[in-house]
This record gives C-alpha cells, sequence and structure tokens, in this order.
C-alpha cells in the first residue's frame, strides 16, 4: 500500500502531536502541579499560552492533558478492538442460531443509552475499585482507578460496530476455497481463525481503529468536561476545557483558558478523522 | 405492519427491565450513601429514611419492591430533592429537554441532508471537496466543545444573544445550534454517500435516458433510496442529542432532565438515576423502532418480504 502526499503529511502531524505530549513537559521549564503567583495571566513570551485560577502553565498543562487523552483513546479503542474482533469472529464462524442469538444481543445494546450507562458505572465503582486494590500487589495503580474503569468502560461502548463489521467479513470468508481446505486437511476452529480469517479482516479492523479512536478521545473529553471522567491531580483536555468554561463570566473572560483546549481538541479530532478518511479511500482502492 | 410492532414493544420488555434492574443495583451496590450529610449519620436515623424510602432489607427485595412499584407506575421519591416524586421532576423537566433536541434533532436533518445532496449532486468538483472538509470539521467538533466558545463569543465578546437561561426565544438559539452542528455533518456525509451509490444504479441511468434533468434526477429520484441509511441513523442521532444534551444543560442551565440525571448519579439518588435511565431507554427504543418502521415504508424491497 502506497501513501498518498496528505497520508504523509498527517502522519507526519501525528507524530508531531506524540512528540508534544512524550517529550513536551520534560523540555517546559514549569511543572504542571507547580502553583504560582501569577494568576489569570495571558498569553506572553513567558507563558505562551497563558495561566489558570492557580498560576499554572496553559501549556504544560495541555501537553500533560495530550499524555491522558491520547493514552484513554488507544487503551480503549484497543479494548473496543479486542473485544469486537473476537466477537464478530465466534459470531460470523459458528454460524446459525449462536450467531443469531449473537447478533441480537448486539442490536439490543445498539438501542441503549450506553454512555448514560458507561457514567453511573464510572462514577460509582470508583471507589470501590480503588478500596480492592489497595492492600493488593496493584496498589500502586489505585490511585488510578478512575482512569481504569474509563479504558474499560469506553472501551466497551465501541465494541458493537466492529463486532457488526467483522462478522459480516467473515460470513463471506470462511465460505472461500483456502478456508475450506484447510478445514479438510484438519486444522482446529482455533488455528483456522487465528491463521487464516484473521489476516484477511486485518485491514478493515485497522481501518476501523482511525474511527474508534477519536470516539473514545471526545468520549473520555465528554465525560471529563461534565466531571465525571478523569479526575485531579490528572487532567485530559476535556478536564482543562471544563476549568475554562467554569470561569465563563461577563465581566472578563479568560478567553484563552476555553480557546486553547478547544482547539487543542478539535485540531486532534480532526486530525484522526482526515487520516481515517485517507486509510478508507485508500483501501478502496487497494480493493478494486 | 400491526404485528411488526406488537412483536418488536413486546421483545423490548425484557430488555427495558433488564437495564432498569441493573442500573437500580448498581447505584445500591456503589459505595456512598444517598443520604449522606456533612454530619455522620446516626446508624439509627439512616436505618429509619431507608425503611421510609423502602430501601430496607436485602436488595434481592429492594430490587422486587421498586420493580413491583414501577410496574405499577409509581417511580418513587426522590431521594434528594426532598418532597418531590420522580414522576414529578421528569414530567417538568423531560418536555424542556425534548423542545430542544427536537429542535437540534430538526436542524442536523434539515441542513446536513440538503448540503450532502448538494455536495454529490457536484461529485469531484471544488464544492464538492468544499462541502466535504465543511462537514469534516462539524463532526470533529463536539458539543461540549462548541458550547464553552459560542458562549465566549456571541454572548460575552458580541453581545448578541443570552449566555443561559431558559423561557425565551433567544435563549433556545444557541443551546440548539450547539446541540445540532457537530450532527450535521454525520448527516451531510450519509447522505452524499448514499446518493453516490444510487446514482450509479440502473434505475438512475434509465430515468436519465428518457430525459429527467441532472437536479430532478439527483432530489427528485435518487434521494428516496438515497436516504436510507440515513434513515438507519435516526436511531444513534438520536442517542448522541440525548448524551449531547448532558453537556448543554450545564453550560447553558437548561433545566432539563440530564441536570437532574448528572446531580442523581452523584448524589446516588437511586430512584431518580433509575427513573431517568427508564425514559432514555423507553425513548432510544421509540425511536429505533421509528427508524425501522420509515426503512419498511420507504424500501419496496424490505416491505415486500415483511
Amino acid at each position: 500500500m502506497k501513501l498518498t502526499r496528505s497520508a504523509l503529511i498527517l502522519l507526519g502531524l501525528l507524530g508531531l502531536l506524540l512528540l508534544a505530549a512524550i517529550l513536551g513537559p520534560i523540555w517546559s521549564p514549569y511543572d504542571v502541579g507547580e502553583l504560582s503567583d501569577n494568576h489569570l495571566l495571558p498569553p506572553s513570551s513567558h507563558h505562551w499560552l497563558g495561566t489558570d485560577l492557580h498560576g499554572r502553565d496553559l501549556l504544560t498543562r495541555l501537553m500533560y492533558g495530550a499524555r491522558i487523552s491520547l493514552l484513554v483513546g488507544f487503551v480503549g479503542a484497543s479494548i473496543s478492538l479486542l473485544v469486537g474482533v473476537v466477537y464478530g469472529l465466534i459470531a460470523g464462524y459458528t454460524g446459525g442460531r449462536v450467531d443469531n442469538l449473537m447478533m441480537r444481543f448486539v442490536d439490543v445494546l445498539y438501542a441503549l443509552p450506553r454512555i448514560v450507562l458507561v457514567i453511573v458505572l464510572i462514577s460509582l465503582f470508583d471507589l470501590k475499585l480503588k478500596a480492592m486494590l489497595d492492600g493488593t500487589l496493584f496498589a500502586p495503580f489505585a490511585t488510578h482507578a478512575r482512569l481504569l474503569l474509563l479504558f474499560v468502560g469506553l472501551g466497551l461502548v465501541e465494541w458493537l460496530t466492529l463486532a457488526r463489521i467483522v462478522r459480516a467479513q467473515v460470513l463471506t470468508i470462511k465460505e472461500r476455497p483456502f478456508v475450506l481446505s484447510s478445514r479438510l486437511i484438519g486444522q482446529s476452529t482455533p488455528v483456522i481463525l487465528v491463521r487464516q480469517i484473521l489476516p484477511q479482516v486485518l485491514p478493515i479492523v485497522i481501518t476501523y481503529l482511525t474511527l474508534a479512536l477519536p470516539a473514545v478521545i471526545l468520549e473520555e473529553s465528554f465525560l471529563s468536561f461534565l466531571g465525571l471522567g478523569v479526575q485531579a491531580p490528572l487532567a485530559s483536555w476535556g478536564t482543562l476545557l471544563a476549568d475554562g468554561a467554569s470561569m465563563l463570566n461577563p465581566v472578563e473572560t479568560p478567553w484563552w483558558l476555553i480557546v486553547f483546549p478547544a482547539a487543542v481538541l478539535v485540531g486532534c479530532l480532526l486530525l484522526f478523522n482526515l487520516l481515517g478518511d485517507q486509510l478508507r479511500r485508500m483501501g478502496a482502492d487497494a480493493g478494486r | 405492519m400491526l404485528s411488526f410492532v406488537t412483536r418488536r414493544l413486546l421483545s423490548s420488555i425484557p430488555v427495558v427491565l433488564a437495564v432498569l434492574a441493573l442500573c437500580f443495583l448498581l447505584v445500591r451496590i456503589a459505595p456512598g450513601s444517598p443520604f449522606a450529610t456533612e454530619r455522620a449519620l446516626d446508624p439509627r436515623t439512616k436505618a429509619m429514611l431507608e425503611e421510609k424510602f423502602g430501601l430496607s432489607g436485602s436488595l434481592a427485595e429492594q430490587l422486587v419492591r421498586y420493580g413491583g412499584n414501577v410496574l405499577r407506575g409509581d417511580l418513587g421519591d426522590s431521594l434528594k430533592f426532598r418532597g418531590r416524586t420522580v414522576a414529578e421532576i421528569i414530567g417538568q423537566s423531560l418536555p424542556r429537554s425534548l423542545l430542544l433536541g427536537s429542535i437540534s434533532f430538526s436542524l442536523a436533518l434539515g441542513l446536513g441532508v440538503p448540503l450532502g445532496a448538494w455536495a454529490a449532486a457536484h461529485y469531484g468538483r471544488k464544492t464538492d471537496s468544499f462541502l466535504n472538509s465543511v462537514a469534516l470539521l462539524t463532526l470533529s467538533t463536539p458539543t461540549f466543545v462548541l458550547a464553552p466558545v459560542s458562549v465566549l463569543v456571541f454572548a460575552f465578546g458580541l453581545k448578541l444573544l443570552p449566555p443561559a437561561g431558559w423561557g425565551t426565544l433567544s435563549q433556545l438559539v444557541l443551546p440548539a445550534i450547539c446541540l445540532a452542528i457537530p450532527f450535521i455533518g454525520v448527516c451531510a456525509r450519509l447522505t452524499r454517500g448514499g446518493l453516490l451509490e444510487t446514482l450509479g444504479s440502473d434505475f438512475i441511468r434509465t430515468a436519465r435516458a428518457k430525459g429527467v434533468t441532472e437536479t430532478k434526477l439527483v432530489y427528485l429520484h435518487a434521494l428516496r433510496p438515497a436516504v436510507l441509511p440515513l434513515v438507519a441513523y435516526a436511531g444513534p442521532l438520536a442517542a448522541n442529542i440525548l448524551t449531547g444534551s448532558l453537556v448543554i444543560e450545564e453550560v447553558f442551565a437548561v433545566p432539563g432532565i440530564g441536570q437532574f440525571f448528572v446531580n442523581g448519579v452523584i448524589n446516588r439518588d437511586v430512584f431518580l438515576v433509575s427513573g431517568v435511565v427508564l425514559v432514555y431507554c423507553l425513548l432510544l427504543l421509540l425511536f429505533n423502532l421509528i427508524a425501522d418502521w420509515l426503512t419498511a415504508l420507504l424500501d419496496p424491497r424490505i416491505r415486500a418480504a415483511s
């Protein structure tokens, strides 16, 4: 598969974004939690994007936020990928009544307010999970219980579409000669699924990842905006935007606290959506 | 047709009950009590309160009691908003959310479909790629980003519209538009995709051969089968507008059902949360039912099959 020029540019931008998320906080002269007396300074040569209510540097906070937002995006999308692919493979390959039942279940979940259930799940089980982790081997993760719940909760929201796509693919692939012949020479079902069918559905799965990624990032920011997602001292882009929005007032609003987080979020979502478009177009061309 | 609707309604009942039970149990198992206050609560007072609201006994007993009440049409009392029943709260707040949601729903479809059709009619030309970029931009701009930015610009910057509140027509403008914009792009893309597929089919070639003008071809002949993917999206669209409404109500201080839901979750207000989830579930199931029914109405092939 040959990359088009615009795809290369988009990948370059993605690389820059990752670089800013990984190296940015190290390069920055400010510490993310460092409080100072420079409350609500507008952008200047010292603080490129200004400071917030507690005198923290906004650029530094945004780069730390990128770590959280992208991490939740990648892990959440990967979980949804895993669940969706396994579910779709099993349903499609087994066929018959099992397939029917499994897809009915997906239909039912489709018709439910899933994100609402995730809100209930996450905000209620945060403390419980923390208590469970404490005293075990995983105690260091206890402070990030909310983050773990976000990974799982959002991963479990996004797998439905993928399960449908993979199942539809498997239905046609399993009738193809090479699958029939591997069954004939006595390969077991798990081997056929992993060695024969999985490689065939992978391209579509990768394309889908570019759709799931912005979706999960968006949902995480949405939850954080409502105060139900990532919690202090961690901050994602959604949290930062919510911080800015809470400062809205008719007299003098620190506009930079709203405009910059908003721009970063929209830019990142746009980047992933454009990338997904490019990949799908290339996939369609390759399929021809 | 009637049997299709009854069958769907009947098969939805266990789903709704399962979700309701799950939600009730989740809130009850969760740490934290709906009766918690600043001071530590005396265990005897707590027991009395639980007794009063029907939350005493084992979880199974509570669930059975609640389920029975719901089936009899009683959604219980709010635990935090004392003296108000859940039915009363929903009855007051739901119409506001529905009004806002339906305006945004109409906006998303009313602007998205023509834009998508326009792009498809100019396939491969400058108009098409421009409209595509616009669609991509709107669907990458989530509601919760638009809301604070638009308040900043249109309410405080230009002083054109009120920043928050509920009751007057001008207070509706910003929330409705913010809620609709992300979905305009989605609708436009679905319409464009559907149209491009339809425009390649045989009956369009026939129509073109007998001399139908290009405009009529796109907007009259092709549009009907082309909106099918859009109709299928109506259910998820309703769901997205519903969740988007949570943020909009927060930012614009709209006293809708979403505000009560978010507060309810934080306060462990078990009857309020379960009641609102029940309403959300019913709404979405209804929307999916209408969408499926419309699909059958618009697509002669499915109509013949059922």
